[in-house]
């Protein structure tokens, strides 16, 4: 694999110009979700555990990566997404502000300790830690030991926090990209300008770089699902670090969206295979008695090569959000104002991390399946 | 763990947001922008290599224009040196023409002058005779005055006619 490549980003300056302007814009998130969080917490706490006195900084966190039913703007200011069911009554949607005004209590015994927890309720649906349940026969909601519902889930294609935000995206590249289109159209043949000549390093180095010395000469017909893989996971990555209302969501780090990434990676490596590709799998030069051993091991890693890009961009991304979160954290686990120094410097820090992570795992992204593409479709199969 | 196991929603509306992406950045944005890429690439490398053949061109010029200098130059001494040469033939022909035409004429005038001489001669004969005829005409006359005087004047007549 090309792996010194990734080090060597001939165009990585471009990126580090974007990340320039991109700090800050991030570095406004080190105070923002101070205010944020602590009014979230404290909300949450008062009305949750018991022990008000103890932050639960783990719940804290996963709360923040995972996706909602609404999203919180600053304070009580919400936009609240629409809810669209499909359950045993059918297709239902109404507006996750009825969930919201309507909550409820339920309290379950754990380690002996009596646990009260707030879910909401609407017609005959439960959101209970931002999932939906539909309410049993009586009405209610049961949990089990554990505190997780016994309840039934409806299919849940509500456009939560994480969908808009990626409706968003979409609608950001249709803007970009169009217009970038248009830009070539008008200068025909001329020198790029502006937002053109700022994508257009990128767009020739997914051309030179990732596609043409992966999948060879007939890159050309893999290049629409490249360039829109590569900016797809970039500008969601990018979204995602911006803390406050049109980021903020963990998009790139939920494992649907990097499950959909990596699925279609699979389903384009699947049916582009060629004989080489195929014979590799169930007939691999290799002295037949191994044949029993070496078969699984390919099919395995048919799979395995799709779930790899699926697992390395959900943890990566997450974990990013997950140590940004922590360190934000410590100021209310020593609750002090004090440590705020300290926690700015580091997230600051992390934050320009994220963003050369953000890049490098659209370029991974974009060039694993650049190079399973390659290989499915090589003329002679590599050995 | 709920953040790995996926939602149906969250994989229904990204399979929907990504194919929705891709048909229509693939149909409006990719196509027209790598195809202009192509393009560019393309007259770019058309004028560098023009440009390539353009140098060539210019060298392959400026040779034969320093062949044609060259041949020139020859040409030009070449026909210095015919023209030199064939000024001398001219000249010496022409020094050999006066010279024949020289020879010629003084042939022609001591031709013309020993005709002359003849004529001369003959016109002093028939002077001499007529001379003769009339000196003795008038010896013969004096003769038979005096004999003396006669012989005297011819003697005389004799002496004159030498002198002519």
């Amino acid at each position: 694999m090309h792996l010194s490549r990734i080090f060597t980003l001939r165009n990585l300056l471009s990126v580090l110009v974007f990340g320039v302007f991109a700090i800050s814009a991030a570095s406004a998130r080190a105070f923002s979700p101070q205010d944020e969080q602590a009014g979230h917490e404290a909300h949450q706490e008062q009305k949750g555990v018991q022990e008000e006195e103890k932050f639960d900084a783990a719940s804290a966190i996963m709360h923040h990566i995972s996706d909602a039913h609404e999203w919180h703007i600053i304070g009580d200011v919400a936009i609240y997404l629409p809810v669209i069911l499909y359950g045993e009554d059918g297709l239902k949607l109404f507006s996750s502000a009825h969930f919201y005004h309507n909550p409820r209590e339920i309290t379950w015994a754990a380690d002996g300790r009596e646990k009260t927890e707030t879910w909401y309720e609407y017609d005959g649906f439960a959101l209970f830690h931002e999932k939906i349940y539909q309410l049993d026969e009586n009405g209610t909601l049961r949990l089990d030991e554990a505190g997780h519902p016994l309840n039934a889930r409806p299919l849940d294609f509500s456009i939560t926090k994480n969908v808009a935000s990626m409706f968003l995206s979409v609608v950001a590249l249709l803007l970009i990209f169009l217009a970038v289109a248009k830009g070539y159209k008008k200068r025909r043949g001329k020198a790029p300008k502006g937002l053109q000549s700022a994508l257009e390093p990128i767009v020739l180095f997914i051309r030179d770089d990732i596609a043409i010395p992966n999948i060879g000469h007939q890159y050309g017909r893999f290049m629409p699902f490249l360039l829109t893989v590569f900016f797809f996971i970039w500008i969601n990555n990018v979204l995602g670090m911006i803390p406050f209302f049109p980021g903020g969501a963990n998009v790139s780090g939920n494992i649907a969206f990097t499950f959909v990434m990596g699925t279609v990676t699979f389903l384009i490596t699947t049916f582009n295979g060629n004989k080489n590709y195929w014979k590799h799998i169930f007939a691999p030069e290799v002295p037949v008695w191994l044949y029993p051993i070496m078969i699984p091991v390919e099919i395995i890693s048919v799979f395995s090569k799709p779930f790899a890009l699926i697992i390395r961009l959900f943890a990566n991304i997450t974990a990013g959000h997950i140590v940004i979160l922590s360190l934000v954290s410590l100021i209310f686990i020593f609750k002090t104002i004090a440590v705020s120094p300290v926690s700015i410097a580091f997230v600051l820090f992390m934050n320009v991390l994220e963003l050369l992570v953000g890049f490098l795992q659209a370029y991974i992204f974009t060039l694993l399946s650049a190079l399973f593409i390659g290989m499915a479709i090589a003329e002679h199969a590599e050995h | 763990m709920d953040i790995v196991t996926p939602e149906i929603g969250m994989v229904f509306w990204t399979t929907v947001a990504f194919v929705l992406l891709l048909f229509i950045l693939g149909k409006y944005a990719w196509k027209p922008i790598m195809a202009a890429l192509r393009e560019r690439e393309q007259s770019i490398e058309d004028a560098l290599l023009a440009a390539e053949k353009a140098k060539e061109e210019m060298v392959k010029l400026n040779n034969e224009s320093e062949r044609l200098i060259k041949e020139a130059r020859a040409e030009r001494d070449q026909i210095l040196k015919e023209a030199k040469a064939t000024r001398e033939a001219i000249v010496s022909e022409a020094k050999q023409q006066a010279q024949v035409e020289g020879a010629r004429l003084i042939a022609k005038a001591k031709e013309e002058i020993n005709t002359q001489k003849a004529a001369a001669l003959a016109e002093v004969k028939n002077q001499v005779a007529l001379l003769s005829l009339e000196i003795a005409e008038k010896v013969i006359g004096k003769q038979f005055e005096d004999r003396n005087k006669q012989e005297n004047l011819v003697t005389d007549l004799l002496e004159n006619m030498k002198l002519n």
